[in-house]
């Protein structure tokens, strides 16, 4: 503490009282109204402390009086969401899927609607904007479908999902054709036919080998594929004949599906989601760019 | 009388003592300064106390406050009919709505740029201004001057003028002193809410508002913002005052750059008035013929002076060119029978003239008011063309993130988001065509999936029809990763609006 209190000789100003071989300490306190300030910010403080949650315990904290609670603002503004959004969720569940695609209050709904649960729960797999990811998660912008691309079917896949313990979900099952000894091709015959399944695309390198398969792709895959191989959605059988591959489109690749095929699953969204959100995720995914 | 036999020709009371605020704080320093404080560049705000005033400069602000307040105060009201649907008020900020609404002009918010280019007009029309005739702006139109006049005249009323201020500031509190500070203070904020806090009827519809506020009914942000413009007057007008303009106003700090020497500024005769010295009772002054100037040294021009400075040290920061003090020297001049405008609205060219017995010039076309003058034609001409070649429609496209998608046919798909601005007020169809790769087609979502090379697209009145929609194209045609396409819309008048964006592809290579 300062013992006494001086006025500095050059500048007029009080000194600490402090003294260092000659230096003199000058008191420059704090200009006030910034210690006004702090003082105010303090009461703020002990006003706060008052009325919200504020100091931690072993078993929780204090709740403050006007029981404030940030969780409990966030559901309320949820809720006033939602209610806000209401007449619009009532347009969608009490309008078909085309009612919805022509009205365009409600199809600019669905479509942001569609666009915010697609990137929730379907973009993982299918990708950002539908562009589908290798290793057999389908594009969903082309009009390439395996089980239909019009509202409907669209509809329906999502809801009940493909290969699901679901009722109605979309099944089927290629076999696998080779890879063990009692097979039903052998790995020469399986390399017959990848030949065909190219020359159906016209990629064929190998004319002789292509023929060779013909006959074999007509008594195994015809039934599924197609004669010509333009697929068959009843089945979820894609077509061969055109350039969009689910999977590898090289003849390896080929060639390793027919022996022991993949096959892909999607869960059933309805179990998940409420029907409004799975009509307009329809909507939207109709939208993205092969809509039928 | 004084010892000496001298008098001055009026007896101002306490005004015999006028310094002006320089004077005052250079002795606020010399008199802290026990033993010396060459250090402390500061000085505690000297309060100013300008007195009442009459004459032509006063007329003109006086005419000039109650044209612009009026003007302020009733453009609000002015309806102007824009048809059903649309607001019938004349001039609007509608925030809410995203709209502004000028007499017959309605711009969107992407036409901002007419804002800036009436803020670039309003910018060298005060450098103009400036450079003809000093600061005319800070005197007589800013918004500060006007208010704080309005302010000062209130406090006149109830304080009664000048030196009763000043006996009132210094008296100890008691009952009258509480009561009319109170009265005062009060009429400010009852002024300051009627004028300050109209500012929001530019931005919602003024009746409307005027019901909703009184009643309750109107928005959140209508009283806070009414509560924040009141306030801000009422400290702006009331207390902050000349500091305005001389702390916080950045355009003193560079309107000397637009002065020159034929610029009209607030100038005190300096050849005429010096040596300055207090009159004699009966004494005649001939500035040819005495050895004393005119001026008498009665500082009745400081004395007025809203910014509380002596103009007779010339031309300083703190003159906003109020021309005040020139109408308080002319009523000294006529009281003691000497030419008036000892101090006036003069160029230092003139001055410098007057003095060397030279004729007087003054140059109205110099270089620089050509050029502000030019200036502001070329601008304004510019916003007249825009204006008038204003688009009632216009179309914005936003590509989506997917790059582009190959379809099974082979053909090159890319999707974009697209907006058409209907700017009229009716609604009204358009046709849509993409331009600039053959054989393109577009797919309009929630329309049709079959493509086409020309879709009908529709926006309401005054709105935004918003579309997602395809385009594809046999990829024979799209040559390159990038190609620039053009969405073009068609009204039924035939009118276009074209949004050029591109169109993306796979790679030379891969295809
Ligand atoms: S300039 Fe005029 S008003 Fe100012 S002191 Fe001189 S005579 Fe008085
Ligand atoms: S010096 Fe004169 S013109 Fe300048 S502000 Fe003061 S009264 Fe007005």
């Amino acid at each position: 503490m300062p013992s006494k209190s001086e006025k500095d000789l050059y500048t007029g100003q009080a000194t600490t009282g402090h003294e260092w071989d000659g230096i003199e300490e000058l008191n420059t306190p704090l200009p006030r109204w910034w210690l006004w300030v702090l003082y105010a910010t303090i009461a703020w403080s002990v006003v706060y402390f008052i009325l919200y949650p504020a100091i931690p315990g072993w078993s929780g904290y204090t709740k403050g009086v006007l029981g404030y609670s940030s969780r409990v603002e966030i559901e309320e503004k949820i809720a006033a969401a939602r209610a806000a959004q209401g007449k619009f969720r009532d347009g969608i569940r009490d309008s078909s899927l085309s009612e919805i695609r022509t009205d365009d209050r409600l199809l600019r709904f669905a479509l942001a609607g569609g666009k915010a649960a697609f990137a929730d729960n379907c973009a993982p797999c299918h990708g950002v904007g539908g562009t589908g990811n290798p290793g057999g998660y389908p594009s969903l912008a082309d009009d390439d479908w395996l089980w239909g691309g019009g509202l409907a079917e669209i509809h329906a896949t999502i809801r009940h999902g493909v290969r699901t313990e679901d009722d109605d979900a979309r099944v089927s099952e290629m076999p696998a054709f080779g890879g063990e000894e009692d097979a039903q091709l052998t790995p020469e015959q399986i390399g017959d036919v990848a030949e065909f399944v190219l020359s159906l695309g016209k990629r064929a390198t190998d004319g002789a080998a292509a023929a060779r398969g013909a006959p074999l792709y007509k008594e195994h895959c015809a039934s599924c594929h197609g004669e010509t191989g333009q697929g068959d959605r009843e089945q979820g059988a894609p077509r061969l004949s055109d350039a969009i591959w689910l999977r590898d489109g090289s003849k390896a690749g080929i060639v390793a599906q027919i022996t022991r095929p993949n096959m892909g699953a999607m869960p059933a969204w309805r179990t998940r989601l409420d029907a409004e959100t799975i009509k307009m995720l329809a909507v939207y995914v109709h939208a993205l760019g092969g809509g039928e | 009388m004084s010892p000496d036999g001298s008098a001055t020709v009026h007896d101002y009371g306490d005004d015999a003592d006028v310094r002006s605020v320089r004077e005052q704080k250079a002795d606020a320093r010399a008199g802290a300064a026990a033993p010396a404080r060459p250090l402390n560049l500061y000085a505690r705000r000297v309060q100013v106390y300008p007195r009442k005033v009459r004459g032509r400069f006063r007329s003109l602000k006086w005419a000039a406050l109650l044209g612009l307040l009026g003007l302020y105060y009733i453009l609000p009201w002015v309806r102007w009919d824009r048809g059903p649907g649309a607001p019938d008020q004349a001039v609007l900020v509608d925030l809410n709505h995203e709209r502004g609404y000028f007499f017959f002009i309605e711009i969107w918010p992407q036409e901002v740029y007419y804002l800036t280019g009436i803020l670039v007009l309003a910018a060298v029309g005060l450098f103009l201004a400036t450079s003809l005739a000093g600061r005319v702006w800070c005197g007589y139109a800013c918004p500060q001057t006007v208010w704080t006049d309005l302010f000062m005249w209130v406090e006149r009323q109830i304080e009664g003028d000048r030196s009763a201020r000043i006996r009132l500031d210094k008296q100890p509190l008691s009952a009258g002193k509480v009561g009319r500070k109170t009265a005062k203070h009060a009429a400010w904020l009852a002024i300051a809410f009627l004028t300050g806090g109209a500012w929001i009827m530019y931005f919602v519809d003024a009746p409307t508002v005027v019901g909703d506020f009184f009643t309750g009914a109107a928005s959140e942000t209508t009283y806070f913002f009414v509560g924040l413009f009141t306030a801000t007057t009422y400290l702006l007008a009331g207390m902050a005052r000349e500091q305005v303009c001389t702390y916080m106003c950045p355009w003193p700090r560079f309107q000397a750059a637009m002065l020159d020497e034929d610029s009209l500024v607030v100038t005190y005769n300096r050849y005429r008035g010096e040596p300055r010295g207090p009159i004699r009772k009966g004494e005649t002054r001939n500035r040819t013929g005495g050895d004393a100037g005119h001026c008498i040294d009665c500082k009745q021009c400081v004395a007025v002076c809203p910014t509380g400075i002596d103009i007779r040290d010339g031309l300083q920061l703190e003159c906003i060119g109020c021309g005040l003090c020139v109408d308080s020297c002319n009523e000294i001049m006529a009281k003691v029978g000497l030419p008036p405008n000892l101090i006036a609205f003069d160029t230092e060219r003139r001055m410098a003239q007057q003095a060397a017995k030279q004729p007087l010039t003054y140059r109205l076309i110099r270089p620089r008011t050509v050029l502000y003058f030019f200036l502001m034609l070329g601008v304004a001409g510019l916003m007249v063309f825009a204006l008038a070649t204003r688009d009632d429609r216009s179309v914005n496209v936003l590509h989506d993130r997917t790059l582009f998608v190959r379809l099974s046919s082979g053909a090159i798909q890319n999707s974009y988001d697209v907006k058409v601005l209907n700017k009229a007020r009716t609604a009204r169809r358009f046709d849509l065509t993409v331009e600039g790769l053959p054989g393109a087609k577009i797919v309009l979502v929630g329309r049709s999936t079959e493509p086409a090379a020309r879709v009908v697209v529709s926006a309401p009145p005054d709105g935004l029809g918003e579309y997602r929609l395809h385009v594809r194209a046999p990829a024979a045609g799209v040559t390159g990763e990038e190609t620039k396409i053009r969405f073009v819309v068609t009204g039924e008048d035939g009118g276009t609006a074209v949004r050029e964006t591109t169109f993306r592809g796979p790679k030379a290579q891969s295809r």
